[in-house]
């Protein structure tokens, strides 16, 4: 279609010919005629935001747990770099995310006009890629490259940046191209796969004695159809299979060839098997420095192949011995016929024989802690939030930290996009927001946010969003007292010197949610766990829940920085002195 | 690399692996739209790759494309991750490692070209001197007093920063360098 129409009614046309439902965003100055066209139309659902890092995480929250691009709109200057945060955020963990930011007019831009910043400037390293449009004839075209580029390929994190005058001028919309893909100029990233290659992969497979899967997020952003295809492999094969943080629920944590996760803070057997196999196929990950460990020792018997749709992770840290660039559904799909057409089998003796040997690691029960009937444990917690969580529409988010890492580890993850969380970036305040983004997108789910009492905090005035909107997101505080993670690492690396970790002052939890006009839960007895759990369930609306748990708990198992996934740290071997020697003088300048 | 590994069947511990520092010419076909520089020059310094030179021009002016010639060095690895970095960029419609052609086709170097700009002066003996090996170097003198020369000169890296050297003691002023512009041999384009 094509018409004539202002600046600030084009970007409500090209959302909505986009098929978005919903933007999370906050009002300024330099959006003002966006804001306009907002409350003058129907459709478009817009999210009050308290601060624009709320909006980006939301938008992610929204963009994760539904596949489709989270949508942000800011106003210039601090509102744009308030997205800063969530845009790095977006951009390590490959989420499509449209960022639209007002920006002073465009005599203006270059003046240190008041709230003028160099919007595309200062978000080029972190985003996808980014405009800055001038001309109000250009803007409908921007939008929907937007979409394209936030959406094809390795998704990521896009910023529009428009003046405030061309929001106002008037121009002549176009509708989205029919095919974005064959009509950009340079812009095509490579579906399929190269056939000989999947082809190698499956042989290479057949041959294997001790083969391993190792997935990541790839797999989830190639979407539903592509995790369908991975399971289907695995029953193919019966090969084992691990995941990153990033990757959890592709493959369902029930199944049986399910390992756990695997990296600084997976399971025993999932990094002992990454360590020993003879074939690593890595589907849909990047080899990040969380999952390998010391790279000169990382899997060093083993052949690898890595099915990645950006060709820039191939070979940045592990050399890989077949390479297969490509988007993981389409891949997979190859791979799954040729497997099939071709009537392969694995080897069986050598499979059963590699299965014991998985077993021996698994029996050394790697997520084991002691319990306790007066203490709380944060472990247990989780265990308790599963169990009583898992018969329904969950959507589980997180901080980042020690609950980040249990959640991990004791939450069973069956379906893609029901686990939000800060995996590249590690960004402390993602996870109320996320769970907000998430809640908006499924009115009828349960979404937790299973939280630290430190991370909260960073992000706690989205709160007021939630009971503006009626959105009854859980909030599950893990509450030690301290910043668990730098905690234990000033355990492991600074003789227990304990600077700045614990928190003083922490605000109290119960009347915070009151405050706000939630529903504060507390909670510090075990034998009161699952009474309160269900409580937080069945009130509908917002709940901060205070879980007071042990505080000086530590999260294992853990490969210590710089060393290799065959010298983890288990539970039952950490005892003080272990802890504190565990990392080497070089292991200390690793992060 | 891992010493006792060296015979490990995964690629990581590969002899081929070399870990020695190359010098590649990158040839980059780009849109001609602003930013596109910065994002070019933002990525050599976000992820730490050096550039020795830079080179940059608009050379089809109808379609609104520039040439970006980029000198840089690392280790293959690091030179594999910067083309495949470069590809990312979404106005990046090509990007071609010209040192890898080269070698492909059996050339030592793909042919690559720099104009300088030297400013020489004196009297005497070195303003003669200058004048001869000025010849010597193919360089034109482009403006002159009695008291100075300005050469223009054309020609590989190693040969300007030869000429420079010797102009050094005969009164160099000042130099401006284009960069290294390059193409590869034979008759196909990029």
């Amino acid at each position: 279609m094509t018409r004539e129409m202002t600046g600030a009614e084009m970007v409500i046309q090209a959302l909505k010919d986009q098929g978005v439902d919903t933007i999370f965003g906050y009002p300024g100055g330099a959006v003002l005629p966006i804001y306009d066209e907002i409350i003058q139309q129907e459709g478009l659902e817009h999210i009050l935001v308290r601060h624009e890092q709320g909006a980006g995480h939301a938008a992610e929250g929204y963009a994760r747990s539904t596949g489709k691009p989270g949508i942000a709109l800011v106003t210039s200057g601090p509102g744009a770099t308030n997205m800063v945060t969530a845009l790095t955020d977006a951009m390590l963990d490959s989420i499509p995310l449209v960022c639209i930011s007002g920006q002073v007019p465009t005599h203006l831009i270059g003046n240190d006009a008041f709230q003028e910043c160099d919007t595309v400037g200062i978000t080029r390293p972190c985003t996808k890629h980014n405009w800055l449009v001038r001309d109000v004839e250009a803007l409908p075209r921007v939008l929907h490259e937007a979409f394209y580029v936030a959406t094809s390929g390795r998704p990521g994190p896009v910023v529009v940046d428009i003046p405030k005058d061309v929001q106002f001028a008037t121009g002549t919309y176009q509708g989205p191209t029919p095919n974005p893909a064959a009509a950009h100029k340079s812009y095509r990233p490579q579906l399929k796969g190269d056939a000989a290659s999947i082809r190698k992969a499956a042989e290479m497979m057949a041959a294997a004695k001790k083969p391993i899967l190792y997935t990541g997020g790839g797999v989830i952003n190639s979407g539903t159809q592509a995790c369908q295809l991975l399971r289907e492999l695995v029953s193919l094969t019966g090969f084992p299979i691990t995941s990153t943080l990033m990757g959890l629920g592709a493959y369902p944590a029930s199944g049986d060839n399910w390992l756990g996760m695997l990296g600084m803070h997976g399971t025993y057997e999932a990094n002992m098997a990454m360590h020993d196999c003879d074939l690593m196929i890595n589907v849909g990950a990047r080899f990040d420095d969380r999952i390998t460990g010391r790279t000169d020792a990382f899997s060093p018997n083993s052949q690898k192949i890595h099915i990645d749709i950006d060709p820039s992770s191939i070979n940045k840290t592990i050399n890989v011995d077949l390479p297969i660039i490509g988007d993981v559904g389409h891949v997979l799909e190859d791979l799954v016929r040729i497997w099939r057409s071709s009537s392969m089998k694995t080897d069986a003796t050598a499979m059963k024989s590699w299965w014991s040997q998985i077993d021996s690691w698994r029996a050394r029960n790697s997520l084991a802690y002691k319990p306790n009937d007066d203490v709380i444990m944060p472990q247990y917690a989780i265990q308790r939030l599963y169990e009583l969580t898992k018969d329904r529409k969950t959507f589980i988010t997180t901080e980042v930290g020690q609950h980040q890492m249990w959640a991990a580890q004791f939450y069973g993850f069956e379906e893609p996009n029901r686990w939000l969380t800060s995996g590249g970036l590690g960004t402390m305040g993602y996870g109320l927001p996320a769970a907000i983004g998430a809640q908006v997108a499924h009115r009828d789910a349960l979404c937790v946010d299973i939280a630290g009492d430190a991370s909260i905090l960073m992000n706690i005035q989205e709160m007021s969003t939630a009971v503006q909107f009626g959105l009854p997101v859980k909030v599950f505080i893990l509450n030690n007292q301290y910043m668990g993670m730098v905690r234990q690492w000033q355990q492991l690396l600074h003789g227990n010197r304990l600077s700045h970790s614990y928190t003083d002052s922490l605000p109290d939890f119960v009347k915070l949610a009151e405050a706000y006009g939630g529903v504060g839960i507390r909670c510090e007895k075990p034998g009161d766990l699952d009474g309160a759990i269900e409580e937080m369930i069945s009130v509908d609306r917002p709940v901060l829940f205070d879980c007071r748990v042990a505080n000086l708990a530590n999260c294992f198992p853990m490969i210590p920085s710089g060393k290799a996934h065959n010298e983890m740290l288990l539970p039952d071997e950490a005892n003080d002195e272990v802890v504190a020697n565990a990392i080497s003088a070089e292991g200390k300048s690793l992060v | 690399m891992n010493a006792q590994n060296v015979d490990a069947p995964s690629a990581y511990f590969l002899a081929e692996v070399s870990n020695e520092i190359e010098t590649h010419t990158l040839s980059l076909l780009v849109d001609n739209e602003p930013g596109v520089l910065a994002r070019v020059i933002g990525l050599f310094s976000g992820r730490g790759y050096n550039i020795d030179s830079l080179t940059v021009s608009e050379t089809e002016h109808e379609k609104h494309l520039s040439r970006i010639t980029i000198v840089t060095t690392g280790t293959p690895m690091i030179i594999e991750q910067i083309r495949h970095q470069l590809d990312r960029l979404v106005p990046v419609h090509r990007v071609t490692d010209l040192t890898v052609r080269a070698k492909r086709a059996n050339q030592d170097k793909p042919l690559e070209r720099e104009l300088a700009l030297i400013k020489v002066a004196g009297d005497g003996d070195k303003r003669l001197e200058a004048l001869r090996l000025g010849d010597a170097f193919r360089a034109t003198v482009i403006d002159a007093t009695t008291e100075h020369f300005v050469f223009e000169i054309t020609g590989r890296t190693s040969k300007i920063e030869q000429f420079i050297a010797i102009m050094k003691p005969l009164g160099l002023v000042e130099v401006s360098r284009t960069g290294v512009a390059a193409v590869q041999r034979g008759p196909e384009g990029l």
